[in-house]
């Protein structure tokens, strides 16, 4: 068994681990790895401090990402969970099968998806993806385990969004979606300010939905960006498969000051035209655009970013607006941010989503982010809403427990499984998710 | 017309990588290994990729026996035969200098374990008329070095056998490609000090793709390998003897 020592980051590059990992491409150096006793982590997209366990030991899943079985039939895929999404997507597309969700980055794999119980373009008509996972497999002392949410729906559930603290896991059965083709026609939309947006997502009838906006823009402006709608169609892939382009350095700090933001906020909005652009996009394309730059994450230079993404209920689009005031106002630049509406689902005790519109928003890590961060987080905490785990690195466990009131369940449960802490993260002890 | 492709060291992550590349384009696969269970998901992934058969057999470089049935199956598949050997061990030198008696199982591992194998398989490929045989070799084997001339002697021992057998098979209408692949992102290489401009072991399978199409002969993988080595080979001996690289 190999472990090396390394410093290593979430995507958001802020926060940092010095430990040792593992990354095992057998079930059995994957046994004796997690003898180490540390979590297991994918490939280190999320932002924060949620793939990071400092001082200890961490078993990198990504070289264990085998299919193990599929039913053309059915469309029930078994598979390793280090393998990406963008992977499955690339395999199965072309057979009439997608997984049924999927986040913006197809780098995140299947376990590190199970563990966020992560959302994506369709969550208000697909749910999350723990949803669509029919049975886990979890690393146990005594050997690998099937998880199911007949035999152990506590377990099952704590482990959906359970910030892999139910231990490691090694496979999952999930339930793909049928598709028609591998087009997605895509209807781009021009929208003036945050109301327009919010009455926008609640007349659309597309599948997919999502919503670019510029959190830099103010008073009249506020909230405007560009409405994304996209409906599968039948047809082959549209286009080859394109190779990313890579960021090879740090970017220096000017990079992303204000006034390049600002160009290239006015730039990406003034390429939709006034009225409603339609297009035909390859799958991955649009499923995940920033994939197409490598390593973008260093376009923030050496001291990283943070991202702050919080979910409102329903009726308080009103509050987000005001969050979204607070941001514009602090005027950290931040090039994209995302606006979308939720649906309820949701798959476990510390799953993200609920029913209502949910806002992310990258900060440069600079000194004053922090206290923009507190009261962001105060105005999400009043307003009945939550920030989510696989973004954060600021957030404090007082609120996060407000938020989650599920919290004591899921602890019950994680308490039975691990009841030493061995699959603590540093996220995990920051917000004081397991005590 | 698919092939079958007997890998022989299976489970190592640049065989893995490969396997899936075969599976994806139609090709048989039989893994051999010594982790037999494992490999059984490797199979599964190839099944599950594509390929109309995938199977497993246990094999040991260090013992001949596992191999009878193995040359048994393949004589068995209909049509072209294939062979990629991924075998081979590299313990530290320090560990060999402790122990010289580790070196028979390098050189069993890396050099006359798969040779015997691949000897044994000649006559059915040239009764086929036709295939390839994928050897991996290292640009260890290119030169003595200090840090682990035991595993670069083998590799050179191997590279040199399958230069012959290039040579034989030709005859026959087979190729025989020999790869050397420079650092390498896979489990021998996870924590060792002193990598640079480390490959994925998926681009080096695609590498090993397009040469077998090229029917090239030496495939130095990543490319710039060819120019380090080069120049690592054009030092002169009495210069190279002072050197730690
Ligand atoms: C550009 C970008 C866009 C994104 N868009 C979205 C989006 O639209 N929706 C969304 O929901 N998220 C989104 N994310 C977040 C991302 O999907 C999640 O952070 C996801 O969890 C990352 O997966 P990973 O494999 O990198 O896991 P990591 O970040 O490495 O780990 C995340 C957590 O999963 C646990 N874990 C990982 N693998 C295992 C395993 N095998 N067994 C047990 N526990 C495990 C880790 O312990 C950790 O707690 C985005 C991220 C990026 C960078």
């Amino acid at each position: 068994m190999q472990w090396k020592t390394a410093d290593y980051t979430g995507w958001g590059r802020a926060l940092r681990a010095r430990g040792t990992l593992a990354r095992p491409e057998r079930v059995s150096a994957l046994s004796a790895a997690l003898m180490g006793r540390g979590p297991a982590i994918g490939n280190r997209r999320s932002y924060g401090d949620g793939p990071l366990n400092d001082g200890g030991a961490a078993v990198v899943m990504t070289r264990m990402d085998r299919l193990l079985a599929f039913d053309p039939d059915t469309g029930v895929l078994e598979a390793e969970a280090g393998i990406t999404i963008a992977e499955l997507l690339r395999v199965f597309a072309p057979r009439g099968w997608m997984p049924a969700v999927m986040p913006g980055t197809g780098f995140a794999t299947l376990g590190g998806s199970i563990a966020n119980d992560v959302h994506g373009k369709n969550h208000h008509g697909a749910g999350s993806f723990g949803q669509h996972v029919l049975a886990l497999t979890l690393m146990t002392d005594a050997g690998p385990r099937e998880v199911t949410a007949e035999n152990d729906p506590d377990l099952f559930r704590a482990t959906m969004g359970g910030q892999g603290q139910t231990g490691a896991i090694l496979s999952a059965k999930l339930q793909l979606a049928a598709i028609l083709g591998q087009r997605m026609k895509v209807t781009e939309t021009r929208i003036a300010d945050f109301d327009a947006f919010i009455a926008a997502f609640d007349t659309s009838q597309a599948e997919f939905t999502v919503g670019w906006i510029d959190a830099t823009a103010r008073r009249k402006r506020l909230g405007r960006g560009i409405l994304e709608e996209g409906t599968l169609v039948e047809g082959t892939r549209p286009g080859p498969l394109k190779r990313a382009l890579g960021v090879p350095l740090d970017a220096p700090g000017f990079a992303l000051s204000k006034p390049v933001v600002k160009l290239f906020n006015r730039f990406y909005l003034s390429r939709v035209p006034d009225t409603a652009r339609k297009r035909t996009r390859p799958l991955d394309d649009f499923f995940f655009p920033l994939d197409r730059i490598h390593d973008w994450n260093r376009l923030y230079g050496k001291r990283g970013f943070q991202q702050f993404q919080c979910v409102v209920p329903l009726d308080q689009a009103a509050a987000l607006k005001e969050i979204l005031t607070t941001i514009a106002k602090a005027g950290i630049a931040s090039p994209l941010a995302v606006l979308k509406k939720m649906g309820p689902g949701r798959a476990g005790h510390l799953s993200f989503p609920m029913a209502g519109y949910t806002l992310a928003v990258d900060f440069p890590a600079r000194k004053k982010v922090p206290a923009i961060f507190q009261r962001l987080e105060q105005q999400v905490l009043a307003a009945g809403g939550r920030l989510y785990f696989a973004k954060d690195g600021l957030a404090h466990p007082d609120s996060i427990a407000a938020m989650y009131p599920e919290l004591d369940a899921w602890r019950a449960v994680v308490a039975r499984v691990d009841p030493e802490g061995h699959n603590k993260t540093d996220l995990v002890r920051r917000l004081k998710l397991r005590s | 017309m698919s092939e079958t492709w007997i890998i022989l060291g299976a489970s190592s992550s640049m065989a893995r990588a490969l396997t899936r590349k075969l599976a994806e384009r139609g090709d048989s696969v039989i893994l051999a290994g010594r982790d037999t269970a494992d490999l059984a998901r490797d199979a599964a992934d190839a099944r599950v990729r594509g390929a109309p058969l995938a199977e497993v057999m246990a094999m040991d470089a260090r013992d001949p026996d596992s191999f009878t049935p193995i040359l048994d199956r393949l004589a068995a598949c209909e049509g072209t035969l294939c062979a990629a050997v991924f075998v081979g061990s590299m313990p530290p030198q320090d560990h060999i200098d402790a122990d010289p008696t580790l070196i028979d199982g390098v050189v069993t591992d890396s050099f006359t374990g798969p040779a015997r194998f691949l000897q044994a398989l000649a006559p059915l490929i040239e009764e086929r008329g036709g295939g390839t045989v994928v050897g991996v070799g290292s640009v260890a084997g290119d030169r003595g070095r200090i840090g682990n001339y035991v595993y670069g002697a083998a590799k050179a021992g191997f590279a040199t056998y399958l230069s012959g057998l290039r040579n034989r098979l030709n005859r026959a209408g087979a190729h025989v490609l020999t790869v050397k692949p420079g650092f390498t992102d896979t489990a021998m290489t996870w924590g060792i000090e002193g990598m640079f401009l480390v490959a994925p072991p998926d681009k080096v399978a695609s590498d090993i793709l397009r040469a077998v199409e090229k029917r090239r002969n030496v495939l130095y993988t990543p490319m710039f390998w060819l120019g380090i080595m080069t120049i690592i080979r054009a030092i002169p001996e009495p210069i190279f003897k002072k050197m730690s690289i």
